[in-house]
């Protein structure tokens, strides 16, 4: 398959076709570093896209180009068929795009619910006085967006914590919690950095799980890096692979296993 | 057996919300409002005011709007004292500017005008963070106290150099200047802090609270979420620094009454409100309020036991005063880091589940 075609088949039978985010020739430099050296690809509304490759490969960089942490020097970004221009994480994060982190950044200090709730912050926009007294407008968006709030916690069956200050959970509930507070800003690309990392066999079938669910039933765009191969292989439906900042496959998880050089950079030719 | 919340269901989003969501909460916070408005005015007298009524509630004001800024949002202030001051000042040029205006209204522009001037020593916040802010603060607290020593038209260019509170009423009764009259005084300043108290909740309850919270806990992750960080730093310095410049108006005007501001709203300020929101615990709005007690009654409470009850000398009880307040400052937070607050919070779960254990 080429990164041209105007559209393809899923495995389980859907038809993904329109471009949601289209990087072109992406480059970033740390000073004299190449980080990400010229990359092009798409994600297209309603996949999964999984971007793996070895450890240091840029993989976190390329997440952190879509989210708007770093601008990178060459290139294109272009989202929902407009090319975007710099911006700040805040401000790609109200044009729909949410993320979780390698390392869990929720905000320990606040309960679950409060956690979940900061997802809603954007669509929130009662002025402060309103807010200062709890009336009219203020008070009625609270409700709402618990409403909203509360079917994301049912979906991912977090009820029972939801009262809970984050700093007391288990690790793998935490990054539960932190794709709650993902999802619950309904994004149009929600982005996942190693989503399973550090759990055992049965938390990661939970998360794929919920990822496949998420995608399913939400309709949510996911692009996510993990190093799982087999949760990779799973789950995606198109996969990136870099290696030292470069692209060196693109295609379906059948494609990618099958390409020469990405067995060479990666999977290992030594189990053959 | 009493305090518990089974059987208590909520049915709505609304009801879940609320500020005491176990109805024991909401009786006692009642009696206790109650016993505030009702009970305490026909009692009060000069002594009780001024030694523990006034300073208790406009330190809690105080207290309430540092915690908002440090408690809430992470940036640590050592300027309160300075704040205080602006308040108090601009509630004097007010007072005197405009005396036919009502004094209610006087202090609460002096908020505002607090608040603007907070948002623009915050500025600094969006660039340096921790001790560096800190430092930052403290060079709001030296100069600001500088301006108002030097610059005459701030004090009307009086011989002294001091700021007086004309004397002023409300409804007839008079609430500053000399002979006061304790109850109305109380009650004037019984309402700021109510309605302090229950803004302040408003606001951290709701998307603001969240804001400025997910700012503290974690500023990278905040922005990623899209929280504005300068608008919430900012609002932040805001809304603190106008509750800090009512407890400064409120000082001046009902209860000092006469002030040099370097004697009234020295670095000595700063350091008592952050050690109310230290002590008391770090983002709660109860804390803000047994933390302004903490420090307000003990003092009090020891001379009255060391000199009234014993018999000590006066300057020795001063000395071990010290000492004492010192010494339980550190053992409370050994035993509670985060202060009264969390210590009443452990209390109130482990008094669900008494009698039973589990």
């Amino acid at each position: 398959m080429k990164d041209t075609a105007e559209s393809y088949v899923t495995e389980d039978g859907r038809t993904i076709g329109e471009v949601i985010l289209d990087l072109r020739g992406i480059t970033l430099r740390f000073g004299g570093v190449e980080a990400i050296k010229n990359i092009s690809f798409d994600i297209r509304k309603g996949e999964i896209r999984a971007i793996i490759g070895p450890n240091g490969a840029g993989k976190s960089s390329m997440l952190n180009v879509i989210s708007g942490f770093y601008n990178p020097q060459e290139g294109e970004v272009w989202f929902r068929g407009e090319r975007r221009p710099p911006m700040k994480p805040y401000q790609v994060a109200r044009a729909g795009v949410a993320r979780t982190f390698q390392n869990i950044a929720l905000f320990e200090g606040m309960t679950v619910l409060d956690n979940i709730m900061t997802g809603r912050l954007n669509d929130m926009s009662a002025g402060l006085l309103a807010q200062a007294i709890w009336k009219g407008k203020a008070e009625r968006e609270e409700i709402e967006n618990r409403e909203r709030a509360e079917r994301i916690i049912d979906f991912l069956e977090i009820q029972h914590i939801r009262k809970t200050p984050v700093g007391r959970l288990p690790y793998g509930l935490k990054k539960r919690v932190e794709l709650a507070r993902a999802l619950v800003a309904e994004p149009d690309l929600l982005l996942l950095d190693e989503p399973m990392a550090g759990m055992n066999v049965e938390e990661k079938e939970d998360m794929s799980r919920y990822i496949l669910d998420v995608n399913d039933e939400l309709g949510t765009t996911i692009a996510l890096i993990e190093h799982d191969m087999g949760v990779v292989m799973d789950l995606s439906d198109r996969v990136v692979v870099m290696d030292y900042g470069r692209k060196i496959g693109d295609g379906t998880p059948d494609e990618v296993r099958g390409n020469q050089e990405v067995i060479d950079a990666y999977l290992g030719v030594a189990h053959d | 057996m009493l305090y518990r919340e089974a059987g208590d269901f909520k049915t709505t989003y609304r009801e879940d919300g609320q500020t005491f969501p176990i109805r024991l909460d909401r009786t006692a916070y009642f009696a206790i409002l109650a016993v505030a408005a009702l009970f305490v005015p026909f009692v009060i007298n000069d002594y009780w005011l001024n030694a523990v009524l006034l300073p208790f509630l406009i330190y809690a004001i105080a207290a309430m709007g540092l915690n908002i800024l440090t408690g809430y949002c992470g940036q640590v202030s050592l300027g309160t004292g300075a704040f205080m001051a602006v308040g108090a000042y601009a509630c004097y040029k007010l007072m005197t500017a405009f005396p036919d205006i009502n004094i209610a209204i006087h202090i609460v522009l002096s908020g505002f005008i607090t608040a603007g001037v907070g948002m623009l020593f915050g500025l600094p916040s969006l660039r340096i963070k921790g001790f560096y802010l800190a430092v930052a603060t403290l060079a709001a607290q030296f100069f600001l106290v500088w301006l108002f020593n030097r610059v005459p038209w701030f004090y009307n260019y009086s011989a002294s150099g001091q700021i007086n509170a004309p004397e002023r009423t409300l409804a007839g009764f008079r609430i500053t200047g000399p002979e006061t009259q304790a109850w109305a005084v109380y009650l004037f300043c019984l309402v700021f802090v109510v309605a302090s108290a229950w803004i302040c909740r408003n606001l951290t309850r709701g998307a603001m609270g969240r804001k400025w919270m997910a700012i503290r806990d974690m500023d990278i992750a905040a922005e990623i979420i899209g929280v504005n960080p300068l608008r919430a730093k900012l609002s932040a310095f805001g809304v603190s620094s106008f509750f800090v410049g009512i407890s400064g108006a409120l000082f001046f005007s009902v209860y000092l009454g006469a002030v040099e501001v370097g004697e009234a709203f020295g670095i000595n300020k700063s350091f008592l409100v952050l050690f109310m929101v230290i002590i008391g615990g770090l983002g709660s709005i109860l804390g803000s309020f047994l933390g302004a007690a903490f420090m307000v009654l003990l003092p009090v409470l020891l001379k009255n036991v060391l000199v009234g009850g014993l018999g000590w000398p006066t300057d020795l009880a001063a000395h071990l005063e010290y000492m004492i307040v010192g010494g339980l400052i550190i053992f409370f937070l050994i035993v509670e880091p985060h202060g009264l607050a969390q210590l009443w919070r452990i209390t109130k779960e482990k008094l669900r589940l008494w009698p039973f254990p589990h």
